[in-house]
């Protein structure tokens, strides 16, 4: 039997829709076999992995804790990929965002009005826009692939945040732990219980970049210069102008991400620092989320279960949270194949 | 003397891995596919060569190991592109991701175990004599085959290949694997010959700079040997320049792989002329045959 494919009249509406499900439904078919193979009732594996983690409240608000950067980096990340601008370095644009706003609290340690938040918050949205600008500028003039220097400055970002947290940031009371001082009133965000007021500004930032993608001419012009550039050319937009803005633009969202990490959940600047890996986890969430940024709302949270899960698995049934990693690239892949179905038919061919 | 002689070696430790993943991905990129899962399949080939030999302890099996699971790695790749026309990009990437978790995964109890390092004469292990062998296996086959010139005719203009009666999909799955498992074996040379042990991440983004060297080498064979000893030659450089204690920050100088890339992708790319000579036409186009 033979695989192939025939191309539908038009795309498929229906499938537009159901492959993220059905990718989902995969992926948990495929965590049942490996519970299986690790010896654990799959039905029971599933429930501590995917369900438990809702059961109580603290553990919803660190799931909505978690999506947030997440949602952040994938809005901005769904425009660009929808333009055919291949961002993948939010990572270090998420870290370059948490140096820039932590540069208030370590040199204005006394600055304790609203006016602090503001500027550490915007502080972060310049410092990931900056480093999104250097990829940007490099494919503009120099024709240089934005995918490999975009990814070689996530090294380079984290590097330098080393460097500097351990060097002239460091706090000088902080008996030589590589962090800064600590973050205090108005230069951390306002929460409630855990979940801080960056989730309130992913929110309005997916929803934002959704009515911009799906309303607004800048939205129709991102998107016809990533499905047929050609005829974005005739159409007068400029190419250049569209790598400049989706990098911009993908920039300052995970370098907000950044700002709102250190100012509503870290607290202070540390190395090593975690957080930036979320950015290659957000390249997931814009995927699952159809490249839509409103449908990365739902697939930020759907990727926080999968942390949390990783935890609960590692507690509950001794299985190591790095199987959190292995269900996220799998959810991806997943999620690449089913959406074979939106422009193709599946055919069977019995001879050849 | 001597201590130029250990310079040299750790110099070409340094960019072994590198020449080897990047002409595996090279014959690829001829093949008209941009598999961006190097850095994926290269550190799956890492812990799959080092587990097989810790356990079995024979070196010829970790290699295979290595190549092996690179291969795996890359035939996951094929499937969704070539079979069911995914995006190139975003499946190398997911390649990657999930070579990273899985590699973690299965490592787990590897961590901190020993092994001697793969056999050498002064320095020179099969491995490093392997490379240049392979580079001169791989620039023979790609100028002076048939089989060579189908591989650059389906990367150059698949849909012409099609029509002269060639197997497109065929000819790109094999080289598909085929830079799978150098990049496997790039990553078993890490674990097995170079470090020699299993650290988490341990590829370091090794398998981005491999990218970055196909490109920086036009797409030719023989420029990536010249590419892989320069980017290898200035990262030891810049540990020799630490240890000469010139009181740079340890930190600026690991930047220099990463910015030396961008660099050498700069100088490249912005001569278009010379990019136009040589990249495949079909590169990262997915191929669909309407009979």
């Amino acid at each position: 039997m033979l695989l192939s494919l025939e191309k539908r009249p038009e795309r498929s509406g229906r499938m537009a829709l159901l492959s993220p499900l059905l990718a989902i439904a995969l992926t948990l078919i495929f965590g049942a076999a490996v519970f299986a193979l690790r010896g654990v009732d799959p039905l029971h594996g599933l429930y501590v992995y995917f369900v438990e983690p809702l059961t109580d409240e603290w553990a919803r608000e660190k799931l909505i804790v978690k999506a947030t950067p997440l949602v952040l980096m994938a809005a901005g990340l769904s425009i660009s990929y929808q333009a055919n601008v291949w961002n993948i370095g939010a990572a270090g644009q998420l870290q370059m965002g948490a140096l820039f706003a932590g540069l208030v609290p370590v040199f204005f340690t006394q600055w304790q009005d609203p006016s602090a938040m503001v500027v550490m918050l915007l502080m972060g949205v310049l410092g990931g826009f900056l480093w999104a600008s250097i990829p940007a500028f490099l494919r503009v003039k120099f024709n240089a692939n934005e995918i490999l220097t975009s990814l070689m400055l996530v090294y380079v970002a984290d590097l330098v945040f080393d460097w500097l947290v351990r060097g002239s940031l460091r706090d000088p009371k902080g008996f030589n732990f590589p962090k800064s001082v600590n973050f205090a009133g108005w230069q951390t965000l306002p929460s409630w219980g855990d979940v801080h007021l960056g989730a309130a500004l992913a929110l309005i930032a997916a929803l934002g970049l959704g009515f911009m993608s799906y309303r607004m001419l800048k939205g129709f012009e991102l998107f016809t210069l990533g499905a047929a550039p050609r005829a974005g050319r005739f159409a007068g937009f400029s190419k250049d102008k569209a790598v400049y803005f989706c990098f911009g633009l993908s920039g300052a969202l995970a370098g907000l991400a950044g700002a709102c990490d250190v100012m509503g959940v870290g607290h202070q600047l540390q190395t090593p620092y975690s957080t930036p890996s979320y950015g290659f986890v957000a390249i997931i969430v814009a995927f699952l989320g159809r490249l839509n940024p409103v449908g990365a709302i739902v697939a930020g949270l759907l990727l926080a279960l999968t942390f949390l899960g990783g935890e609960a698995a590692q507690t509950a049934l001794h299985i190591p949270d790095k199987i959190a990693k292995v269900f996220q690239g799998v959810l991806l892949f997943f999620v690449l194949a089913c959406d074979t179905l939106v422009y193709y038919r599946i055919k069977w061919e019995t001879r050849k | 003397m001597e201590q130029f002689w250990a310079i040299a070696i750790t110099i070409i430790a340094a960019s072994t891995p590198l020449l080897i993943a990047a002409i595996g991905e090279l014959v690829v990129e001829r093949s008209g596919v941009l598999n961006l899962g190097v850095e994926g399949m290269m550190i799956v080939g890492a812990v799959a060569g080092f587990g097989a030999t810790y356990v079995t302890g024979s070196y010829a099996l970790g290699m295979l190991a290595s190549m092996a699971a690179g291969s795996a790695m890359s035939m996951l790749f094929g499937f969704l592109t070539l079979t069911l026309l995914a995006n190139q990009v975003a499946t190398g990437l997911a390649i990657t991701l999930l070579g990273i978790g899985l590699s973690s995964l299965l490592g787990q109890d590897l961590v901190g175990q020993p092994i001697a390092p793969l056999p050498n004469f002064h320095g020179i292990n099969i491995l490093i004599v392997f490379s240049f062998v392979l580079v001169g296996m791989v620039s023979w086959f790609l100028f002076r085959t048939r089989l060579g010139l189908k591989v650059r005719a389906v990367g150059d203009n698949h849909t012409s290949a099609h029509a002269m009666g060639f197997s497109v999909v065929g000819l790109r799955y094999a080289c598909v694997a085929f830079g799978g498992a150098c990049a496997g074996l790039a990553g078993g040379y890490l674990a097995i010959a170079d470090t020699p042990q299993w650290v988490e991440n341990m590829t370091a983004g090794r398998g981005w700079i491999a990218l970055a060297l196909v490109v920086f080498a036009t797409w030719l064979p023989k420029r990536v040997v010249l590419g892989a000893y320069i980017f290898g030659t200035i990262s030891i450089l810049s540990f020799v320049v630490q240890t000469m204690a010139l009181n740079l920050p340890s930190q600026l100088l690991s930047c220099t792989p990463y910015l030396v890339t961008i660099v050498a992708l700069v100088v490249i790319s912005r001569n278009k002329r010379v990019l136009r000579a040589n990249t495949p036409a079909c590169l990262g186009q997915a191929f669909v045959a309407d009979r």
